[in-house]
């Protein structure tokens, strides 16, 4: 039977957690000005165009806003990948079930992030 | 741990009016009772008090009950002027000192309860041990190599000294730890705002020579990034610290040292 202070110390500090919290604030301030002007930038679209593909394509093939789409989609599947992960490792007691559910949220983020970012590719670059 | 239903053994059943009192100024007082021995569910047991014959804090009244009424009723109690933390337990919702939480301030009938999301001694007892251990685990206790001179004391500036105000005011009675919902689910590794903010009244003082070594035991996801700057510790402390300000204090120095 290990003592109350051993399994306190248990395996010891894991050194992490630092990183990720500057990480989650950097991306959380970035989506602030990122998210206004995706907004902002699909709304003139719906008041100034018809909305139609050709409008909406021709805006993403514009090179600042296919640099722009692709930093929002990034930025904002990192931040909520982060925020995932503590929601996990807040109320699954679990260990097993947590680990397991914090790769499988990772792989489907990755998947996600990297499908958004092919998606923008193709209709910047894909022919009209 | 999350679990948002009570297990069936932890369940509050009704239990019994105990007394009655006539008078002007009767107020009734619901307290969670548990007996170890008789194996039996929690239960809320009524008591009345006339306030004109009691004095005016919620401490007074549980002596009253426990002198005149129910010997029965069991709680710590030690300084009755909110210095010890040995009455920590939860009146009407909040964590709070039962010796400085006045009667008057309080509507309709007076609910008591242990600190929440412990382990229950008896009645109002939490036990404690897991959360004095992890104030053990974060050495509170000056740790210096430097030799110092047997004949004069460690000299601190004024300004040093001020850094520890709001500190050393703690008395560790676990309010705050025992209202926060993250060291509800997980103070198996979370330590909790009492014990980061003694932990930091350790890292400020300029006397101390083991800082970066206490900020490697706490740079932890669970040992301190459990916090999310919920505040309950903050709003529940009955003497009026900042746990959550100073839990933030240290993750700006971990960043610091980046």
């Amino acid at each position: 039977m290990p003592s109350p202070l051993a399994k306190i110390r248990s395996l010891g500090s894991a050194r992490n957690g630092t990183k990720v919290f500057i990480a989650q604030r950097l991306t959380g301030i970035a989506l602030v000005p990122l998210l206004i002007w995706l907004i902002l930038s699909i709304t003139s679209l719906l008041y100034y165009t018809d909305f139609g593909y050709l409008s909406v394509s021709n805006w993403v093939r514009t090179p600042h806003v296919t640099v722009f789409l692709i930093l929002t989609m990034s930025i904002l599947f990192y931040h909520s990948f982060i925020g995932l992960r503590e929601i996990l490792e807040d109320y699954v007691p679990n260990h097993t079930i947590k680990i397991i559910s914090i790769i499988l949220v990772e792989f489907f983020i990755i998947t996600m992030t990297v499908a958004s970012i092919f998606a923008i590719l193709r209709v910047a670059l894909g022919d009209q | 741990m999350a679990e948002f239903t009570l297990p069936p053994h932890s369940v509050v059943k009704k239990g019994k009016q105990v007394n009655k009192v006539e008078g002007k100024n009767v107020k009734q007082f619901k307290i969670y009772r548990w007996d170890p021995e008789t194996g039996a569910n929690p239960r809320i047991d009524i008591y009345e008090i006339d306030l004109d014959k009691c004095g005016p804090m919620v401490l007074d009244a549980l002596i009253k009950i426990k002198n005149e009424i129910d010997p029965t009723l069991t709680f710590r109690r030690s300084c009755r002027e909110g210095v010890c933390g040995s009455c920590a337990m939860n009146i009407d919702g909040t964590n709070t000192l039962a010796c400085t939480k006045t009667i008057a301030e309080i509507k309709g009938a007076v609910k008591v309860y242990p600190l929440p999301h412990m382990d229950v001694i008896k009645d109002l007892i939490p036990d404690l041990t897991h959360f004095y251990e992890q104030y053990a685990s974060i050495k509170p206790w000056l740790v210096t190599d430097t030799t110092q001179p047997p004949d004069r004391e460690m000299l601190q500036s004024k300004k040093d000294r001020s850094k520890l105000d709001g500190l050393y005011e703690c008395i560790l009675c676990a309010c705050c730890s025992t209202s926060c919902p993250s060291y509800w689910w997980n103070s198996e590794r979370y330590l909790g705002p009492s014990v980061l903010l003694q932990a930091y009244r350790w890292i400020v003082d300029s006397r101390d020579e083991n800082t970066g070594e206490r900020l490697d035991q706490l740079e932890d996801s669970f040992r301190l990034y459990r916090c999310h700057t919920i505040m309950n510790c903050t709003n529940t402390c009955p003497k009026h610290l900042n746990p959550a300000k100073n839990i933030s204090e240290i993750k700006k120095l971990l960043i610091e040292r980046q």
